[in-house]
């Protein structure tokens, strides 16, 4: 496709969670649990006017859904603030800061005041019905291969509850990740290539991690808003992998390419949406349909002019009649029949025939059906026919929830400004020069900066380096490595692969400190252990809560004197005398396997060696 | 509009004020966006600007120039207009608004939540209310709750004796939460109603989509229009948006600063639990007085110069003699445990009733009795003259001292009915469920 022809814009919003002690507005701890909920709150919301009196058009499609919201809390967890059933405590000024750190790595102008909003999200994932969220900085810019790209805003916001599960007009949250510190990072709209979007988001990704953020899945999110001249911009939540991208712009692409056709298509028909609704029951009281047989009502909706359309493919395996079926969908029913997939589903030619008597519909002309609860299906049509009508017109602001195939399910139409308005229990928080100024002078390390330096300093491999770094360990390694006299490619390993493996076997390493990591390296640095016992030592440390030195005892790996060595390999000689006297020393290799074995990490090889050389030269 | 000082003048000199749309320019930055108010607590360096993406964000005037992109009026919150038509199948219900939470929006003034709906507002904004009756709204104060005074609740017992005898067949009060227990006494002993009255609030504001004010006042309806024919409170029972409980105004109280079921009854249980348009007793023993087609009777003289002093160890007896000295008419101590205060300040205390002001003993434990027989300085604050207030909350105790005083100057006439039931604020029973619920 021709991108650059088609006017395509893209703007990525990557939501980070952050590193933090305590929560953004109270001092409950940012881990998520999977312990038992000890309190479930039953809640309801509504959606209010905000200060300006508009009510968002977002904000009130959630209202037309009544929903009984469920939240997961805890006695010690979680909190009343999470349940809102207290007022927000003041912002926490360690996320304010690291939330700074992040702004001035990526160029950007700090705001002179924090503001905290609220921005109304009534889909039930804030207790309060809104989240909190205030705009940090703006106007950044980020160079590229293909060109800078600006990164509009930087706001520090709460992460939203968790969502757990549904049930029948039930949805079940967890206040745990309620709360949690976040930056949203939005670039303008500005990126005109796939490739360009995978590296805007390795850069922010690389100025991230340079901060005290959370690491693995779930901490942090992308969204993508993609437009092109014609259509509208569509915003995709929730696009995880990198790789994935190229082929979600193509196919948003595609999409908005053919909703364009279709509408031209329709205009060219003089189409258009009757808003009547029709029970059509009546005509399917035999039906073998057993979706409809089992349903309380069916009607139809008449749609002068898209007979033919609605079958239309618009992204691979997705066709019109899916978009008109995801707003259906918003409204509980769980989908739709239309002209151009009929007879089929158990439906008969015959009823179809029946139906398009009944409405009087021409030859061009479709119906679409929806069988459910009435309430729901009168509601779900009303939609269809709100979509149907604006596909006569344009593609749909929409925001989009990405698929791991690379399309994406409708969610919702974009929010507008209006749903924010000002937190009144939070005061404005001035940013003082002082702040920034300490902030600008002690700006941490890029990851790809911190790489190549340690290359050269420590005179690594470049996959150590690279290892070290990823795995946010190359400060303990600088840390250990400036009191330590083991060598950089030892200690580097250790922290890069040795913990790694432990991990992976079920050893806790956080009790690997920095400081016990210190104390088994000295050990190594002494002579008291040797290399290849280090892994067993740091693995008992873990399980048993023993200092290295009480674990290299309890597993008998301290090295032996050379005394203690020389004398045990004069053992293994003499017990093997025959063979000494037969073999001379061609007896070396036998003898050393039978050495390593008894002495393996309580004696280093080379000495084994030595001494095992030195004493059968003597015999001779 | 609340700029003051440099941002006063700096705005003045550009001929701008709040809600025009202006461009702020700085050495390398400039943002455009609405101008908006500031908190009047808020320093004079800094403007408040609305962005077009929503955000406010406050910009230091220091090196700034401001223009002038397009003149705007103050934005406003207009709710729009209900024609309300009369349904002959529903009762009339009366809300009367007195301002607080349940009837609140943001204030450009302060940025704060700020008692700003009439009770006509509150109808548009939950027109799902009209489902229950037909609705009379009325505002007759405007006030946070903390800033109730006796002489208020004088003008909100005429107004609902008002809407009574227009033939309202309930009324509901909204009324802020702080001091709800206070009013809801006071009410219950000025009001003699044959139809029920309901005070009810929010614990979070009504300018937030989790606002308990809507199930408050649903429900408040619903007990509205009940058999119940007492001053009540309604609120909600726990923490989740299921159920209110229904309080009788003299035993009710504020538990907590924040939570929605902060209000507790305290030495009795719950009235009724209201869930769903439906009315459940919880206690088929407790009484309440039902619904009669009778007139509304109104005692509202109200004496307001009653001190209510809490005991503490190291109290002196200097704060009675204050308010002997001012000139106080009455005076309820919330005293320790079983209703005691230290040795020393007896003799005040006895000065206080020697000069003709009644003295009335609560217990700021809060749930049991007060009972002055068990230990000798109950017994001295006895011979003292000291009133007890029985199982009354300490707050029931002070709002009824100010009623018994506004009728009658006799304080023999006050120490009886100070321990005559009036409105169900005293109990005999202790029962043994009462407690901690």
């Amino acid at each position: 496709m021709d991108y650059e022809k088609l006017g395509l814009k893209m703007g990525l919003e990557v939501h980070q969670q952050l590193n933090t002690k305590e929560k953004l507005f109270c001092p409950c701890d940012c881990n998520l649990t999977d312990k038992e909920p000890e309190f479930k709150i039953l809640r309801n919301l509504r959606p209010t006017q905000s200060e300006l009196g508009k009510i968002d058009r977002a904000a009130f499609e959630e209202a037309r859904r009544k929903l009984n919201f469920i939240y997961d809390a805890y006695a010690h967890e979680t909190c009343l603030v999470e349940a809102d059933e207290e007022p927000p405590h003041p912002l926490n000024r360690e996320a304010l800061e690291v939330s700074l750190i992040i702004a001035t790595l990526l160029n950007m102008h700090v705001v002179d005041e924090f503001h905290t909003m609220r921005k109304q999200v009534i889909d039930g994932s804030n207790t309060g019905g809104f989240q909190r969220t205030g705009l940090v900085a703006t106007e950044g810019v980020l160079e590229t291969k293909y060109g800078n790209v600006k990164i509009d805003v930087l706001c520090l916001e709460e992460d939203a509850a968790r969502r757990i599960g549904q049930e029948k007009g039930k949805v079940n949250f967890r206040l745990d990740r309620l709360g949690i510190p976040l930056v949203e990072i939005t670039t303008a709209p500005s990126i005109t290539h796939p490739e360009q979007v995978k590296e805007v988001a390795y850069h922010i990704g690389q100025v991230l991690r340079s901060t005290k953020v959370k690491r693995g899945i779930g901490t942090i999110r992308q969204d993508l808003n993609i437009s092109i001249k014609e259509g509208a911009r569509v915003e995709l939540k929730g696009v995880q992998d990198l790789d994935l991208m190229s082929t979600m712009v193509e196919n948003e692409v595609k999409r908005q390419v053919n909703l364009l056709k279709i509408k031209d298509e329709l205009n060219n028909r003089n189409a258009s949406v009757e808003d009547e609704l029709h029970d059509i029951a009546p005509l399917l009281k035999e039906t073998k349909s057993k979706i409809i047989a089992k349903a309380e009502s069916v009607f139809a909706i008449k749609l002068n002019g898209f007979k033919g359309l609605i079958g239309i493919e618009i992204q691979p395996g997705r066709r019109f009649g899916t978009e008109l079926a995801g707003y259906a969908k918003k409204m509980g029913v769980s989908g739709l029949f239309h002209t151009d997939e009929l007879p089929a589903y158990g439906i008969t030619e015959d009823e179809v025939n029946a139906i398009n008597e009944f409405l009087g519909l021409g030859d061009e002309d479709a119906f679409i059906l929806i069988a459910d609860e009435k309430e729901k299906v009168i509601n779900a049509l009303q939609e269809v026919q709100r979509r149907a009508k604006i596909s006569l017109q344009a593609v749909p602001e929409e925001t989009r929830k990405a698929l791991p195939d690379g399309n994406s399910d409708y969610l919702r139409p974009l929010p507008t400004a209006s749903r924010m308005y000002v937190e009144t229990d939070i005061p404005a928080i001035s940013v003082s020069k002082e702040l920034l100024g300490d902030i600008k002078s002690d700006l941490p390390e890029l990851p790809d900066e911190k790489k190549v330096r340690i290359i050269k300093q420590y005179n690594l491999s470049e996959d150590l380096a690279k290892q070290l770094v990823r795995r946010n360990r190359a400060d303990s390694f600088e840390k250990i490595k400036a009191e330590s006299g083991v060598d950089s490619t030892t200690i580097a390993s250790t922290l890069a692969y040795t913990l790694k493996e432990l991990k992976r076997d079920g050893c806790s390493i956080d009790e690997l400190n920095n400081s016990i990591l210190l104390e088994a390296f000295e050990l190594l640095e002494n002579g008291k252990i040797s290399k290849d016992a280090l892994p067993q030592i740091l693995a008992n440390v873990c399980s048993e809560g023993n200092s290295p030195q009480e674990a290299a005892e309890s597993l008998n790996l301290m090295m032996l004197s050379e005394d203690d060595v020389e004398k045990i390999i004069a053992e293994i000689v003499s017990s093997n005398k025959k063979m000494v006297e037969e073999r001379g020393m061609g007896a070396m290799g036998p003898l050393m396997g039978m050495s390593m074995k008894k002495l393996k990490g309580k004696a280093d090889g080379k000495l084994v060696n030595k001494l095992l050389r030195d004493k059968l030269q003597n015999i001779e | 509009m609340s700029y003051r000082g440099a941002s006063e003048i700096f705005l003045g000199s550009a001929g701008i004020s709040v809600g025009d749309s202006v461009k702020i320019t700085k050495k390398d930055i400039s943002y455009e966006g609405m101008l908006l108010d500031r908190a009047e607590d808020a320093d004079e360096t800094h403007l408040v600007l609305k962005l077009k993406n929503g955000y406010n964000v406050g910009i230091n005037i220091e090196n700034a120039t401001i223009e002038l992109v397009k003149k705007g009026e103050k934005p406003k919150i207009e709710l729009s207009k209900l024609d309300i038509e009369r349904d002959n199948q529903k009762h009339d219900i009366s809300i009367i608004s007195t301002g607080g939470t349940v009837a609140s929006i943001i204030d450009y003034k302060t940025g704060a939540v700020h008692p700003a709906f009439t009770a006509d507002d509150l109808i548009r904004a939950n027109p799902e209310l009209l489902e229950y009756a037909n609705i009379k709204g009325k505002a007759v104060l405007n006030i946070l709750s903390e800033n109730m005074k006796p002489e208020y609740w004088v003008k909100s017992a005429r107004s609902i004796a008002d809407e009574i005898n227009d033939g309202a067949y309930g009324v509901v009060v909204a009324h802020g939460t702080d001091t709800m227990h206070y009013t809801s006494a006071a009410l219950s002993f000025m009001l003699d109603t044959p139809v029920p009255v309901v005070l009810t609030g929010a614990q979070r504001s009504s300018d937030r989509p989790s606002s308990d004010a809507f199930l408050n006042l649903l429900n408040s309806m619903t007990a509205a229009k009940s058999d119940m024919a007492e001053v009540m409170v309604c609120m909600h029972a726990t923490e989740d948006d299921t159920y209110c409980d229904l309080h009788r105004g003299t035993k009710v109280r504020k538990m907590h600063t924040s939570r929605r079921d902060t209000f507790r009854s305290i030495n009795t249980s719950p009235l009724a639990r209201v869930q769903n348009g439906g009315i459940e007793i919880l206690d088929e023993q407790l009484r309440y007085k039902t619904r009669t087609d009778g007139e509304v009777e109104l005692q509202d003289a109200v004496e307001s110069d009653v001190a209510f002093i809490k005991s503490y160890p190291g109290i002196s007896g200097e704060i009675i003699d204050y308010h002997i000295d001012k000139g106080y008419k009455g005076i309820v101590l919330e005293g320790t445990g079983l209703g005691h205060c230290p040795e020393e300040i007896i003799p005040s205390v006895k000065r206080a009733r020697d000069s003709g002001i009644p003295v009335v003993m609560a217990s700021q434990c809060l749930y049991g009795k007060v009972n002055m027989n068990v230990y000798s300085t109950g017994r001295k604050l006895i011979t003292a003259g000291v009133i007890s207030a029985g199982d009354m909350l300490p707050e029931t105790a002070y709002v009824k001292l100010c009623w018994a005083l506004g009728q009658t100057d006799e304080i023999e006439e006050v120490e009886k009915t100070m321990q005559t039931n009036i409105a169900g604020e005293i109990e005999d029973k202790s029962s043994i469920k009462y407690f901690l619920i």
